[in-house]
């Protein structure tokens, strides 16, 4: 049967199209400068989402034009002619040439995750100017450079991860504490994404039913792709995706029946359950709950944004957040604590610049490029479309009332129990709702209360079912969507759960072999529940922690997790600048050098001010002085009621602040051994051996794709 | 109506690459070419074989 293989419609473009191109990108220039235009000079009235689309897209396209292309020829001199991974060491499976537009869908959907969605809406505190210029700039010159050069260096070294890049190019102990970072890191990031899942189905009967569901649905796909129909997997997805959509409107039937009460769970429960669903994960089969699951979130991706860009473009929402809020100066808000600089770029995270992504574009896909020149479209532009995804996030989160958004997402020791009490508090807050509005609010969603719901995905909800029903269904349909909305977040969630479980198994059963031989070997069922108990043991414990946290587990533990993805980022920026030096190419370091002067710049700012800030409200020692002070004089702290509580915030905030610096030393001492390396590099008179993959000629010839050398120059 | 068709056969291809079903008739044209003797497994085994191996590698998906 034949496969693959749709044909290219690549043509060369002649020689007088070079006018025409001039005057596409003046235009496409224009309509960016003018979207970003609008945004910068409305004062004070609400403007429309699509200024923020148009100046995201516009800026977008003239950097993947010009700036990666840019990339591609000067400083990675990537080379057509020389064979890739996937063409050398074919094998069918693992290396093969794949269509860039499939491997682009591919590196898409594995590096997309919550992390994107939630982000930003916390960000929205600040407003949506700052977080909308770090979204497109930092992505522009920070995450989208970070993935696709650490997709390329990969790719000439036969799909090398990262941390086997560090330890070849920087040394052991480099390599190491770099491996050593990224299992913690994972650690952090695994409990808040799950604390998001919790903190989004506590006491909603309806969500956690359509969640629930996921998992017999995940399964029945499991067993059907095994014995009724092996490899069907786009039929098998379809029923998947069917039965999600009847279990989304399952539980609102649930909700209204005698049933309801089996659904509405306490958070502690659903901490006990996500944990014992993250250790069966690890050690089932993946064919039975894993596989499956990634097909179900593949698809629940793709279309889930596609329909969030489209609904954004149709219903044109205006925003009714302010442009730049008080908290982006004095630091005060609720949501998270500290100002702009360095703050807003530690909460925004995945969307601008991830660590995390230099993970995936040093796995699988280096081994399945099929031209060297792909990594521009498949590194950068994948990381492009994420970004634009967190975009989407922001305007979601920027549509609601300012009111609503702190009434969701301010920690519930200030809000307090009722609706009249929250009301009181947004209004100290300097903004406005009315009680009535807010039952209003959590009853068009058919919720119990939308108050204090924080974690970003019940904000991103309402966002995302307010956008919807603009455009499909009306008011009638907005309690659809907004389980619609929580049931894609969750599914997200619970996908990067049990597959970053497993990842955190291997990196455990890897480190711990060196030391006991039989733990390292991954078909040892022992080796295997044991390490796998450890992971969700560790990451249960900061869930827990965090949603027992009287002051706010997000509000807590979200700055720990943005500061351990960009360190992260950190990370992989420091070891590709290296090995760029490495390779007599100082004079174009500053391409990933300067995204890294920021990013260290951010996060040591940021993890300085958590560690030694004298203000209880950032830093984690001074706040657990104040309140051990407390205990001592026999009293009662804001956001304790009880001396329990007062003990669990002095327990957390130590632990918060250990961690913290932990996780500084260990990228201080990447950084260290990067910077000798680099000036051993630079100190050397012939160049360091090189660790590339010996050129071998390519003997894939694409049909003529479209030629860049047509079109305006990049300008250098 | 052709021109429906044929935005369908798009979609359907990409969805049939993008979730790796069209592994299985890879690995058979690459089989026949290199070994053309040797019988070829079958959907079931190959898939088997496939899952075991994914067993032993840890999935690339992110935050």
């Amino acid at each position: 049967m034949p496969t693959s293989a749709l044909p290219e419609s690549g043509h060369r473009a002649p020689e007088k199209s070079r006018m025409r191109s001039f005057a596409l990108w003046a235009a496409v220039a224009l309509l960016g400068a003018t979207g970003w235009g609008v945004i910068a000079l409305a004062r004070g009235e609400e403007i429309s989402a699509v200024w923020l689309v148009m100046a995201a897209l516009g800026s977008y396209a003239i950097a993947y034009r010009f700036y990666s292309r840019f990339i591609a020829r000067r400083v990675l001199e990537v080379d057509d002619t020389r064979a890739t991974p996937a063409e050398r060491l074919e094998d069918g499976v693992d290396y093969h040439p794949t269509d860039r537009r499939v491997l682009f869908g591919h590196h898409f959907a594995a590096i997309a995750g919550a992390g994107p969605l939630v982000g930003p809406v916390l960000a929205a505190q600040m407003g949506y100017l700052p977080g909308t210029i770090w979204i497109v700039a930092g992505v522009i010159f920070g995450g989208a450079v970070q993935d696709m050069i650490v997709l390329f260096l990969s790719m000439r070294r036969d799909g090398k991860s990262l941390g086997q890049m560090a330890r070849d190019e920087i040394g052991k102990v480099g390599g190491a504490a770099a491996l050593i970072g990224v299992f913690a890191i994972m650690i952090i990031l695994l409990a808040v994404l799950a604390m998001v899942v919790v903190n989004a189905l506590a006491e909603s009967a309806w969500g956690t039913f359509s969640v629930t569901m996921t998992i017999p649905i995940a399964l029945f796909m499991g067993f059907y792709l095994r014995y009724l129909r092996p490899g069907r997997v786009v039929e098998t997805s379809v029923i998947g995706v069917g039965l999600l959509l009847l279990a989304i409107l399952g539980g609102g039937w649930i909700q209204d029946s005698s049933l309801a009460e089996y659904f509405v769970w306490s958070p502690e429960t659903l901490v006990f359950c996500l944990v014992g669903y993250g250790f069966v994960a690890s050690v089932l089969p993946v064919w039975m709950l894993l596989a499956p699951r990634d097909y179900l979130s593949t698809f629940m991706k793709v279309g889930t944004i596609a329909l969030m860009a489209l609904g954004v473009v149709i219903a044109a929402p205006a925003l009714k957040a302010e442009s730049v809020t008080d908290f982006a100066s004095n630091g005060a808000g609720p949501v998270f604590a500290g100002s702009l600089f360095p703050f807003l770029f530690i909460t925004i995270a995945c969307g601008a610049l991830s660590g995390f992504h230099a993970l995936v574009s040093s796995g699988t896909t280096p081994k399945l490029i099929q031209k060297e020149s792909q990594v521009r479209m498949i590194g950068y532009g994948s990381m492009l479309t994420e970004s634009f995804v967190a975009v989407m996030a922001l305007i979601a989160a920027c549509v609601l009332e300012p009111g609503l958004f702190y009434a969701m997402n301010s920690p519930a020791a200030l809000l307090g129990p009722t609706v009249e009490t929250a009301s009181a508090a947004v209004k100290g807050l300097g903004f406005t709702i009315t009680p009535d509005q807010l039952t209003a609010a959590a009853k068009a969603v058919e919720e119990q209360t939308l108050v204090g719901r924080s974690g970003g995905a019940p904000t991103l909800a309402v966002g995302m079912s307010e956008i919807f029903s603009g455009v499909f269904g009306g008011a009638a349909l907005k309690a659809f969507w907004y389980h619609f909305a929580i049931m894609f977040e969750a599914l997200f969630i619970l996908t990067t759960v049990d597959a970053g479980t497993r990842v955190g198994r291997f990196m455990l059963q890897d480190m711990l072999g060196n030391v006991w031989k039989p733990i390292g070997r991954v078909t040892w069922k022992p080796g295997i529940w044991i390490t796998s108990g450890l992971v969700v043991g560790a990451w249960g414990y900061f869930l827990y922690a965090g949603v027992t946290d009287p002051l706010g587990g997000i509000k807590q533990l979200f700055p720990l997790f943005g500061i351990a993805n960009q360190l992260l980022a950190a990370v992989a920026l420091a070891v590709t600048t290296t090995m760029l030096i490495k390779a007599g190419k100082l004079r174009w370091a500053w391409v990933t050098g300067v995204p890294l002067v920021w990013d260290v710049a951010v996060t040591f700012t940021a993890g300085w001010q958590k560690i030694f800030s004298g203000n209880p409200k950032i830093g984690f020692f001074a706040q657990r002085e104040a309140y051990a002070d407390a205990i001592d004089a026999g009293k009662l702290l804001p956001g304790a009621t009880n001396m329990d509580d007062m003990h669990t915030i002095v327990l957390n905030n130590t632990v918060d602040g250990v961690i913290m610096a932990i996780f500084l030393l260990l990228v201080l001492i990447v950084l260290v051994n990067c910077a000798a390396v680099c000036v051993r590099a630079l100190r050397s008179t012939e160049p360091l051996p090189t660790t590339e993959a010996p050129y071998v000629e390519s003997r894939i010839d694409l049909p003529a794709q479209r030629s860049d050398d047509t079109l305006v120059g990049t300008g250098s | 109506m052709s021109a429906v068709r044929k935005v369908l056969d798009t979609m359907l291809w990409y969805a049939r690459e993008l979730v790796g079903e069209t592994e299985y008739d890879r690995y058979c044209e690459r089989h026949r070419r290199h070994h053309p003797k040797a019988p070829v497994p079958t959907r079931r085994e190959f898939h088997r074989i496939r899952t075991l191996q994914r067993e032993c590698e840890a999935p690339g998906r992110c935050c």
